[in-house]
């Protein structure tokens, strides 16, 4: 298990590095540089300004200094909000993407389940129908088009009433959450509802569910202690991809919600080449979606000795 | 000779025609002992909702590459009186001089509307001792109320040339600081251009009229045709969503193919590349390298996007077919034909290309609509096409900002997208129940 776990994490790691260093040459490939502004600037302050941020370096002392910081958990100060941490920026944001995603998740998980389970008890009925219906809509609208007419219902209704029952754009408390944490989750659901069916219809074919009923089990016992627990497993197993899909497919919906969330901060960091806070939000982003990938590998592998064998080699 | 026959007798293997049911002996006599499969490519016949994915396809690609020829109108031309409309026919608009200083002569007696035109509407009404200043409202006429305050003018006269269209408003003169209604008028603006737009956009003048172009969707907030726009954006949106999967599966084939075939340290360091830019987070890298290649001054970034979504996206295509290949060389037909004698490229070119060409094209048919998705993502947020090429995902971009007061412009391009989205996902998963089992693992 051990030797599992380390291998995991050592795999993790040089992935992180990967991707840092991937972000690091691609961004310096851009054309152009973020010094670049509307006002001429004198050569003297651009001299002291690129001292400032290290860019009269050569490119490998640049990198090596990146990497340096990045082990100390260091990744700079931005360029274009001036004398503003990048670390701050990360710290301050990304608790709003992450309660936005959490939230979408649980939202996307609890439905799923439900509409997944009431489809495949109603196979072929006009409820399955109906649902899987929805499903393929759900997978076939894009999210910013979902959000954008989530809002334009929001705010007809609101006239309707002639009292802002729901807020339209902005964040704070709860009611400023559901409905961008709905739309969030909206894909996600519609995928793992399909999932849920599939396995759903699997379990209740399945030899032990005749067991159970002949042993007497039916209806909500039936249901809620032999059919679901089993039929979870494949929908549980698809969560981490699922976390990784709802914090980086967040943007979308933060930008339209005005919600201050960190993938707003890296649609407006790269339209300014921001150059660290770009490279330090997708470090993170990526150190935070590759550690989520092994946690539930490792998860799995204590759960099932099986996946342990065949992903330690 | 001989080895051309065993050859022979192995090929049904693998283009099979008929071949025994696994596990016939239980049901011996319940059923036929063998099934017809047909020759070389499973092409057994679609589910009804895939042809009609197939119908909806061809009518899209008709819809953006034919529907130019028909529909001549420029996608980049700006119509500046005719911005955010509804549909409309064809139209005649009468020629006036716009003039922002215009003053009428003398005073009148009663309140007096001088012209009403969906370029200016001039108002006079008379003025009144000690008033030194009037404000004036305009509403919609079924409306209520005063409706938007439009003006406070010192003189007793106004011309309004606030973004008139050819409804029926209500205009209200007050004196500022009393709520006495001084005058009121209903006016329905007749439709009219402006001489110097008409010759700006050249159209020809007949007896102080000229004729305007019908707009059966309407114009956008710049006062393009949506129609129009509609077929360039999706030539744009679909090109990119069948060329990027095109290129990235080919590669994925060939990298793929490669590994398999070469083996060992060579495989092992390949696949170890296609772990790491798995482990890329997708849109943050789209995003990035977008960003990275840029855009020159006028080209339209269509070049650097499918390249951006070549370099993420062509690992499960490599991932896939290394994995077919390594299976595929255990076969049993495959092994007889190296026996016999065939050279490796003979072996991938008969045996293995015809076994996974299904699988491909099964895996395109899933790559087209995320291709479609991924580019109108990023047109959404500025980082697609760049003006004057438009695409879906651009437009909705463009129309988000006029979302409360015309959604069409959104809605428009957002279900074009939709709809290609939903006829690429049905034909995908038409043609993976179609083909045999070994496609369903393909989500």
């Amino acid at each position: 298990m051990w030797t599992f776990a380390f291998k995991r994490l050592l795999s993790g790691a040089v992935t992180i590095w990967f991707i840092a260093t991937a972000t690091f040459f691609a961004m310096h490939a851009v054309p152009g540089d973020p010094l670049t502004r509307d006002k001429a600037m004198s050569p003297a302050v651009r001299a002291q300004l690129e001292q400032r941020y290290g860019l009269d370096k050569p490119l490998v002392t640049q990198y090596r200094l990146f990497l340096g910081n990045m082990l100390k958990g260091d990744f700079g100060i931005s360029f274009t909000q001036e004398n503003r941490r990048v670390n701050d920026i990360i710290r301050e944001h990304f608790p709003v993407s992450a309660m936005l995603g959490i939230t979408a998740l649980l939202i996307a998980f609890i439905g799923a389940v439900a509409a997944g389970s009431i489809a495949a008890q109603f196979r072929g009925q006009w409820p399955d129908r109906l649902l899987m219906m929805a499903v393929v809509a759900a997978i076939s609208v894009p999210g910013f088009v979902i959000a954008a007419v989530a809002q334009l219902l929001i705010v007809q209704l609101n006239n309707r009433l002639g009292q802002p029952l729901i807020p339209v754009a902005g964040w704070g408390g709860f009611s400023h959450l559901w409905v961008p944490a709905l739309v969030l989750g909206l894909g996600t659901m519609a995928y793992l509802s399909r999932l849920m069916r599939a396995s759903m219809l699997e379990v209740t074919n399945s030899e032990y569910i005749l067991a159970a009923r002949a042993k007497g089990a039916y209806g909500w016992r039936l249901f809620w202690s032999h059919q679901l627990r089993n039929a979870l497993l494949p929908v549980v197993t698809e969560l981490g991809p699922a976390i990784a899909a709802l914090t980086t497919g967040g943007f979308v919906v933060e930008l339209i919600f005005a919600i201050p969330g960190l993938g707003r901060y890296f649609v407006q960091a790269v339209q300014q080449l921001d150059y660290t806070v770009i490279m330090g939000t997708t470090v993170f982003y990526g150190a935070f979606l590759v550690i989520m990938v092994v946690a539930v590998d490792i998860a799995y592998g204590l759960i099932d000795p099986r996946i342990r064998y065949s992903r330690g080699r | 000779m001989k080895m051309s026959l065993s050859y022979d007798l192995f090929r049904p293997y693998s283009l099979s025609t008929t071949y025994p049911l696994a596990g016939d002996g239980a049901c011996s006599g319940n059923g036929p002992e063998s099934v017809e499969l047909p020759l070389a490519m499973p092409s057994p016949s679609l589910s009804r909702s895939g042809k009609l994915a197939g119908v909806a396809i061809v009518l899209l690609l008709v819809f953006v590459f034919i529907g130019p020829l028909v529909w001549q109108q420029d996608p980049s031309r700006q119509w500046l009186s005719q911005i955010s409309m509804g549909p409309s026919a064809s139209n005649s608009a009468r020629l006036v001089d716009n003039d922002s200083l215009w003053q009428p002569r003398g005073e009148v007696q009663t309140a007096v509307v001088h012209s009403a035109n969906t370029e200016f509407v001039r108002l006079q009404w008379p003025a009144v001792e000690g008033v030194h200043a009037y404000q004036v409202f305009r509403n919609f006429a079924e409306q209520s109320g005063l409706g938007i305050p439009l003006a406070v003018s010192r003189v007793a006269y106004y011309q309004d040339e606030l973004q008139l269209a050819e409804t029926r408003y209500r205009y209200t003169v007050k004196a500022e600081g009393s709520d006495k209604v001084l005058a009121e008028w209903e006016v329905t603006p007749e439709p009219a251009m402006s001489r110097f737009e008409a010759q700006l956009q050249g159209l020809p003048e007949q007896s102080g009229r000229v004729i305007l172009p019908a707009h059966p969707l309407g114009t956008d907030a710049l006062g393009r045709d949506i129609l129009a726009r509609l077929m360039a954006g999706g030539r744009t949106s679909l090109m990119v969503g069948l060329i990027a999967p095109c290129l990235f599966i080919a590669f994925g084939c060939l990298y793929g193919a490669l590994a398999g075939i070469a083996g060992g340290w060579l495989d092992n360091v390949a696949m170890r590349v296609v772990d790491f830019v798995i482990a890329l987070p997708f849109l943050l890298f789209m995003i990035l390298l977008r960003v990275a290649f840029g855009i020159g001054p006028g080209e339209d970034g269509v070049f650097p996007l499918i390249l951006a979504m070549v370099m993420m996206s062509w690992t499960g295509s490599a991932r896939l077919i290394r994995g077919q290949v390594l299976s595929l060389s255990q076969q049993p037909y495959v092994e007889a034909a190296r026996l016999a004698g065939m050279g490796r490229l003979q072996i991938i070119v008969r045996h293995m290309l015809p076994n996974v060409l299904p699988m491909i094209l099964v895996s395109f048919s899933f790559a087209v609509p995320s291709a479609i998705f991924t580019e109108a993502f990023l047109s959404f947020i500025g980082l697609g096409v760049a003006p004057p090429s438009t695409s879906w995902g651009a437009q909705c971009n463009d129309g988000i900002k006029t979302l409360l007061s015309h959604p069409q412009q959104m809605l428009l391009p957002a279900a074009m997208i939709s709809i290609a989205v939903l006829a690429f996902n049905t034909l995908g998963d038409a043609l993976r129940d179609a083909g045999d089992s070994r496609l369903r693992e393909l989500s």
